[in-house]
């Protein structure tokens, strides 16, 4: 499908403020990689120290949302966007508040950590590990496909939720196991379970990403359709 | 769930009763120059349909061949149909005076006559003479208040006309195109010379209008098109490039060329 290009307006200042805006979610969205990164470190090697940082950035990352946000007002405001430059503003807001709330996700992990009360045993750390992995590939894939408008990247990336999920239900059949034989810690599991579900919700901010980046590069609204009637969609898009 | 009022019939859902202009393989030459190129579309009835795209498009020859204007000039060369109520308007038998009575038109700037406000808009009617003094005077209260010009000038209506500011002015001319109850009104670029706030006294205007009347409009503002008309057509050198719904054309367009025109890019 054609790649659509924003730089391309009569208007040069046009051009440079769609381009812009652009690169800030990918600032924000790199800020968010880095914290998710952060925290698996931490959950590795135990470091409260580490998690107190993620916590304090998640700031940062708060910040970054009200600014973008603010600048997408601005431009529907001044330049009355159409097409598909109103709908890379639209996603642009939208997406800043899943990159947000990914952060909030990974801002609750660290807080346990830096907590001392995200205590888990090495084979449940492993797996958790993994799975901080694999979700790092995902977000790193959905912002691939968000910087390129790749639909086909984009689709590619609800496969990978498939591979969390299962990871995920793996390693809470295994909590559950300790919970029935350690019932006396069943706080710390509780945060353990919290914890872990919040990196699962990231998989589905990614998501809801991908979702975005489909209805701007194609201008189709894929929400809440039926995963047949998806792929018929993404096929029409990626091979009309 | 409806929680939007604004809602468009999707042109191909359109049955042959909702169409008020029928355009088939319409070719207008000017001067030896192709200025329209087959163009066909369906106007749907009591709608507002806007005509965009750069000048010298061809959009206001296209307006102009709904009423046949554009055989005021000299060298001209028009071949394709334009139904209208199962009638050819382009059929050389046509009678052009009762077409253009139908078909009412109101141009960039206002052109009041330089008569009363009352003569301006009696003046279609006066002409047809065929209408009592008492039916004319009621012709033209009611223009008036279609026009929503009737409380700003009921007391001075044999004034000058010249007096009024130019947005009353633009309403006087649509009142003097509604005292003929025209089925359809085109308007060429009709608030280009306006104010924001009269600019917006004739959308609400054309609103209420579409309910009895439909409305065909050129354009340079695409916000306007965006806001108030149903209907959208992108023409391009002559070429219908794209026509549909106002909201999938500004939202989606299916052409490149519709999307770099409307976003302002390079053509």
């Amino acid at each position: 499908m054609a790649h659509i290009d924003f730089n391309t307006h009569i208007s040069v200042s046009f051009n440079k403020e769609l381009e812009d805006l652009r690169n800030a979610v990918l600032v924000m969205g790199g800020e968010v990689e880095q914290q998710l990164f952060n925290v698996i470190q931490a959950i590795q090697f135990n470091e409260a120290s580490r998690a107190e940082k993620v916590v304090l950035n998640d700031m940062r990352i708060n910040q970054l949302e009200v600014e973008i946000d603010k600048e997408c007002l601005r431009i529907l405001a001044t330049r009355n966007p159409t097409a598909s430059d109103l709908r890379l503003v639209m996603t642009v807001s939208k997406t800043t508040t899943d990159i947000e709330r990914m952060g909030d996700e990974i801002a609750r992990v660290a807080k346990y950590i830096s907590q001392g009360i995200f205590q888990i045993d090495e084979q449940i750390k492993l797996n958790t590990i993994v799975l901080g992995e694999e979700i790092i590939k995902m977000m790193q894939k959905t912002f691939d496909a968000f910087a390129r408008q790749d639909v086909q990247s984009a689709a590619l990336v609800f496969e990978r939720d498939d591979i969390i999920d299962a990871k995920y239900e793996h390693i809470m059949l295994m909590l559950k196991d300790r919970m029935l034989h350690e019932v006396e810690q069943l706080d710390n599991w509780l945060a353990i379970m919290s914890g872990l579900r919040a990196l699962e919700r990231i998989g589905d901010h990614c998501k809801n990403l991908c979702e975005y980046i489909i209805y701007l590069a194609g201008g189709q609204d894929i929400r809440h359709t039926s995963t047949k009637k998806m792929q018929k969609k993404i096929k029409a898009l990626i091979s009309p | 769930m409806n929680l939007f009022s604004r809602k468009t019939t999707p042109l191909k859902k359109l049955t042959p009763e909702n169409i008020a202009v029928n355009i088939e393989s319409l070719s207008v030459e000017l001067n030896n120059k192709v200025v329209l190129d087959n163009i066909s579309m369906r106007i749907p009835a009591y709608s507002i349909t806007s005509i965009i795209g750069q000048s010298g498009c061809g959009k206001t020859t296209l307006l102009n061949s709904m009423n046949r204007m554009n055989e005021l000039i000299t060298d001209h060369k028009i071949t394709g149909h334009i139904w209208m109520d199962k009638r050819d308007i382009n059929h050389k038998r046509e009678n052009v005076a009762r077409l253009r009575t139908n078909v009412g038109m109101v141009f960039q700037q206002p052109n009041p006559f330089p008569m009363t406000i009352y003569e301006n808009v009696g003046f279609g009617l006066k002409l047809q003479q065929q209408y009592s003094r008492r039916q004319i005077d009621d012709a033209i209260e009611k223009a008036l208040i279609n026009a929503g010009l009737w409380d700003e000038v009921k007391d001075r209506l044999h004034e000058p006309a010249m007096i009024l500011s130019g947005g009353q002015q633009q309403r006087l001319m649509i009142a003097r195109a509604l005292a003929l109850k025209p089925q359809i009104l085109l308007l060429d670029e009709p608030t280009s010379a306006l104010d924001p706030l009269a600019t917006l006294f004739i959308e609400e205007l054309m609103q209420s209008l579409k309910q009895h009347t439909t409305i065909v409009m050129v354009t340079h503002n695409m916000q306007q098109a965006a806001r108030i008309s149903d209907y959208t057509a992108f023409i391009h050198k002559g070429e219908l490039i794209e026509y549909t719904d106002s909201d999938s054309l500004f939202t989606q367009p299916k052409h490149k060329q519709t999307e770099d025109y409307i976003t302002g890019r390079y053509g």
